[in-house]
């Protein structure tokens, strides 16, 4: 394993560097590409996009997806929209802007030269896209139609209502699914990667559970791709979707691929609030809405009226006060603090005091309600299916919840992870977006990824690299997949006594509580103490019914509960090492004398990569120095 | 409040299926149906009985997994909600309600609630997609879509595949999944180039799988959580009449296609 992470970044200046770097790639040879095969793990933007184009170019490409078919992947909840410096509206966006935009969104924790290259290609994408037939909102010209976000001062995304999640997914499922007929790409639906095979040192292969059959395969390649998105439900509850894991970047970890920032999760500030102990997660309604919903709690303490009966007198538009530049529009790390510290003084509204209004009337008076309806009128409906109340008539209540991670795999200018011939796509790599992720971004990064960065460096790749005939009866092959069933049949034999949910609804309150939206040294110690404490008891007290050759929902969800008890002490680790505040990452100690967010530039600029060393051992920790030549470091303001 | 659930209990495809009683105790208005469900799975586990299968994955009713029938009726009594936004409000302390999968022959039962939906991916395989191959596209900008185009393709398009219509048809026909895919591509400019062939396409595959006929019975409309509506299936008859009539290649040869110009049947 290297002590030095060589992130492979290109000479030159940064206008040039991606441009520099596809023309220093080696190609394979038309003739050739159907030699080989490569393997993608996850069917979501990222995933489907690049299992699609390297179909298109000629690989042999199989596609992996725990879900009964690809459209389902999570990229379909995202709601916003899509950024894109396409400057359509001549507001004065640029590739630089939306690249200094999402570096300094990102709170100066992200690589300068991914970050442009995410810029460059935006374009690119809404392209691609639209060509594809995805419906983005138009104009009665026929135009595209862009609004803006939070972070940003300039209206550069492209939306399709409230759901252009769904339909760039569409688009790239619909890809997909032309390729699967033209038998470039072969789909396996219903199967869960549960380990990853090096052999030689490179990703060779991974192996599988059909979870129709339980049956346990190994599948062969020269390349593997993890398009496995994120670990938010680590806090179980979480605006995820429910089967939403982080198998197989865990255990791709545990065979030696290091994991970049592990501690860094966004913490959504527009989510709908917890009503009882049973939930089983949460509903975020998209920040779009924070374009024309204002932001409001009481004045006072425990100020009990309706909130249509508080006058304007005694409403504090708390962002609007504090940060009256970019208002209600102030990235998500912020809004989400200052909601909870609002929260904190005894100001918060619903039950339980957890929440916030977010009020629509003033927008509905400006632009009357058919206007607000064609904008958001879906969202509305969500919100009153699931709260039974009217936001047209009353305001909406909101609270953070755990969303997006910005931590993932580690991986070089290439997104190739540490082990060669494994790369890392979309939300399951460490990412772009440093320590905070500017809506709108997601999408453009797993699009990013998947059509455009993923199809130039995996050919690279191949052409470069020695890669001699392995099958699966090799020794490494056999030994992963014997590994596999042994875990598989511990967790139907630890015969205990609670179900995996309670196991995964105290690990998420622990880490809610001690490494959430605010961490202190204190806290994650005891998050420390107790996590090895939980995963033991998981493990001796389990009970997972049923058998492992038949469709088994408990035991694939055991399962992933077991790897995210491993992930949480990384975590918390993390956390721990970073004593500063920055993005997501909030340390109690490290506060201006306003509460904002202090980084530490000299002790912290620098991704944290961890190596795991085995099991029962301290991760080894690695790092790679960040440097800021295009971006000034500063201390962020939205005042 | 209490509820009595009769569940239809199938180990896998091959193996018959029957019907199971539970009570279930301590529901509250505020809870969604599936977490209703996973508090009687979790009560079974803890009895040592074996939780009821049934799919999900996002629960704000986007990603299309869930669905089984309430009474009979796809999704339950709610209109344009699929079962994970289907709150427990809706029902009061008493009830009894059966639940069983989405019955149709195209949509073999997996176990329990689970059935597989296969068939609608290969429907897409045959020419639910524009070719654009990564790295072809115009300038976004390069291509106008009038407001109507763009607002009629995005109603078509918001279908989550979630076989709700062909549960409610009593042919159990996959024409409102179908047409509004067609739907969706063929309204817009993008989607002109494959339009005739994508259709008769479409249909011929979605022939080859077990689904019936459309006999315009209009309950899929009426069950979809989307509100996809029937009128989609009339565009997609018009652009089966356009495709095969149209003249544009001679002799209309499409494996599977059921239509030909009505003077040459026999």
């Amino acid at each position: 394993m290297q002590n030095t992470l060589d992130a492979r970044i290109p000479s030159g200046p940064i206008e040039q560097k991606w441009d520099r770097c596809r023309f220093e790639m080696k190609l394979v040879n038309p003739a050739n590409r159907r030699k080989h095969t490569v393997l993608i793990v996850g069917s979501g933007l990222a995933g489907a996009a690049a299992a699609a184009t390297l179909g298109e170019q000629g690989y042999q490409v199989q596609c992996f997806s725990f879900h009964d078919t690809p459209r389902r992947a999570h990229s379909i909840a995202a709601q916003g929209g899509i950024n894109a410096a396409k400057n359509y509206r001549n507001d004065g966006d640029s590739v630089f802007r939306l690249f200094y935009d999402t570096v300094k969104g990102g709170d100066f924790r992200a690589r300068e030269a991914n970050a442009y290259r995410l810029a460059q290609v935006s374009v690119n994408i809404i392209d691609q896209c639209a060509a594809q037939g995805v419906p983005f909102a138009r104009d009665y010209g026929g135009l595209l139609e862009t609004r803006s976000f939070g972070g940003v001062q300039v209206e550069r995304t492209f939306y399709a209502r409230g759901q252009t999640g769904q339909q760039l997914l569409l688009g790239a499922y619909q890809a997909l699914e032309r390729q699967i007929a033209a038998g470039t790409v072969t789909m396996h639906p219903r199967s869960e990667m549960l380990d990853l095979v090096v052999v030689d040192g490179k990703a060779r292969g991974i192996v599988t559970r059909d979870l129709r059959t339980g049956a346990i395969h190994s599948h062969v390649a020269d390349v593997v791709v993890l398009a496995t998105g994120g670990y938010s439900n680590v806090f179980y509850l979480s605006t995820n979707a429910k089967a939403s894991n982080c198998t197989a970047i865990w255990r791709a970890h545990r065979r030696g691929a290091l994991f970049g920032n592990p501690c860094y999760t966004q913490i959504h500030p527009t989510c709908i609030p917890q009503a009882g102990e049973y939930q089983s997660k949460l509903t975020l309604m998209s920040e779009s809405l924070r374009n024309d919903g204002r932001i409001w709690v009481p004045k006072e303490k425990g100020d009990s009226r309706r909130p249509n009966d508080i006058p304007e007198s005694a409403r504090d538009y708390y962002l609007e006060r504090r940060y009256p530049s970019f208002g209600n529009l102030v990235p998500r790390d912020v809004a989400s603090r200052a909601a909870k510290e609002v929260c904190d003084e005894g100001r918060g509204v619903g039950p339980g005091g957890h929440g916030v209004y977010l009020d629509f009337r003033s927008a509905i008076e400006r632009l009357g309600p058919d206007n607000v309806r064609d904008k958001y009128g879906n969202l509305f409906e969500i919100y009153e299916r699931i709260t039974g109340d009217d936001a047209y008539q009353v305001p909406m209540r909101i609270y953070p919840a755990p969303h997006y991670t910005m931590g993932g795999l580690w991986v070089d200018y290439h997104l190739m992870s540490t082990i060669p011939g494994l790369f890392v796509g979309g939300e399951a790599n460490f990412s772009d977006q440093g320590a905070n992720r500017l809506g709108a971004s997601a999408l453009m990064q797993g699009l990013s990824d998947g059509y455009f960065i993923l199809p130039a460096t995996v050919p690279d790749y191949l052409a470069r690299t020695e890669l001699p005939r392995v099958d699966t009866s090799h020794p490494a092959f056999r030994e992963v997949e014997e590994d596999v069933r042994q875990r598989t049949h511990a967790l139907l034999q630890a015969d205990g006594r609670r179900t995996v949910d309670s196991f995964h609804r105290e690990l998420g309150r622990l880490m809610w509580d001690n490494c959430g939206m605010a961490r202190s040294d204190a806290s994650l110690r005891r998050a420390l103490a107790k996590i090895p404490e939980l995963r033991d008891e998981f493990h001796k007290d389990v009970r997972v019914l049923g058998t492992e050759e038949e469709l088994n929902q408990s035991l694939e969800k055991a399962g992933r509960v077991a790897d995210f008890l491993e992930l949480a002490e990384l975590m918390c680790t993390d956390a721990l090492l970073r004593a500063e505040s920055c993005g997501g990452h909030f340390r109690v100690e490290s506060q201006t004398s306003e509460g904002e967010a202090k980084r530490d530039d000299a002790g912290f600029c620098y991704v944290a990569a961890w190596e795991y060393p085995g099991p029962g051992q301290a991760a080894v920790l690695h790092k790679e120095p960040l440097t800021f030549e295009h971006v000034h470091l500063a201390q962020r303001s939205y005042k | 409040m209490r509820l009595t659930l009769k569940i239809w209990r199938q180990k896998d495809t091959t193996t018959a299926g029957r019907f199971v009683s539970y009570q279930v105790d301590g529901v509250t208005p505020e809870m969604s149906f599936l977490e209703m469900l996973d508090v009687l799975n979790e009560a079974l586990i803890e009895r040592g009985e074996e939780p009821v299968a049934f799919e999900h994955d996002c629960r704000e009713g986007i990603c299309g997994s869930c669905g089984f029938l309430i009474n009979g009726v796809p999704h339950g009594p709610r209109r344009h909600t699929t079962v994970c936004q289907l709150h427990m409000r809706f029902f009061k302390d008493g009830d009894a309600l059966t639940l069983e999968p989405w019955r149709a022959r195209a949509f073999p039962v997996v176990r329990d609630l689970v059935v597989d939906r296969s068939a609608f991916d290969r429907i897409i395989q045959a020419g639910g997609y524009i070719s654009a191959p990564t790295g072809s596209a115009p300038d976004a900008a390069a291509i106008l879509v009038p407001k109507e185009a763009a607002d009629t393709a995005f109603d078509a398009a918001a279908c989550i595949g979630c076989g709700a219509c062909v549960a409610a048809c009593p042919n159990a026909a996959a024409m409102l999944f179908t047409a509004a895919k067609v739907t969706h591509l063929n309204v817009l400019p993008q989607g002109q180039p494959e339009r005739d062939d994508r259709t008769l396409n479409m249909v011929a595959a979605m022939r080859r799988e077990a689904f019936g006929s459309c006999s315009n019975h209009g309950e899929c409309e009426a069950v979809c959580p989307k509100g996809i509506p029937l009128e989609f299936i009339a565009r997609l008859n018009r652009d089966v009449v356009r495709a095969a009539f149209g003249g544009r290649r001679e002799p209309l040869v499409v494996h599977g296609a059921p239509l030909r110009p009505a003077h040459e049947d026999t």
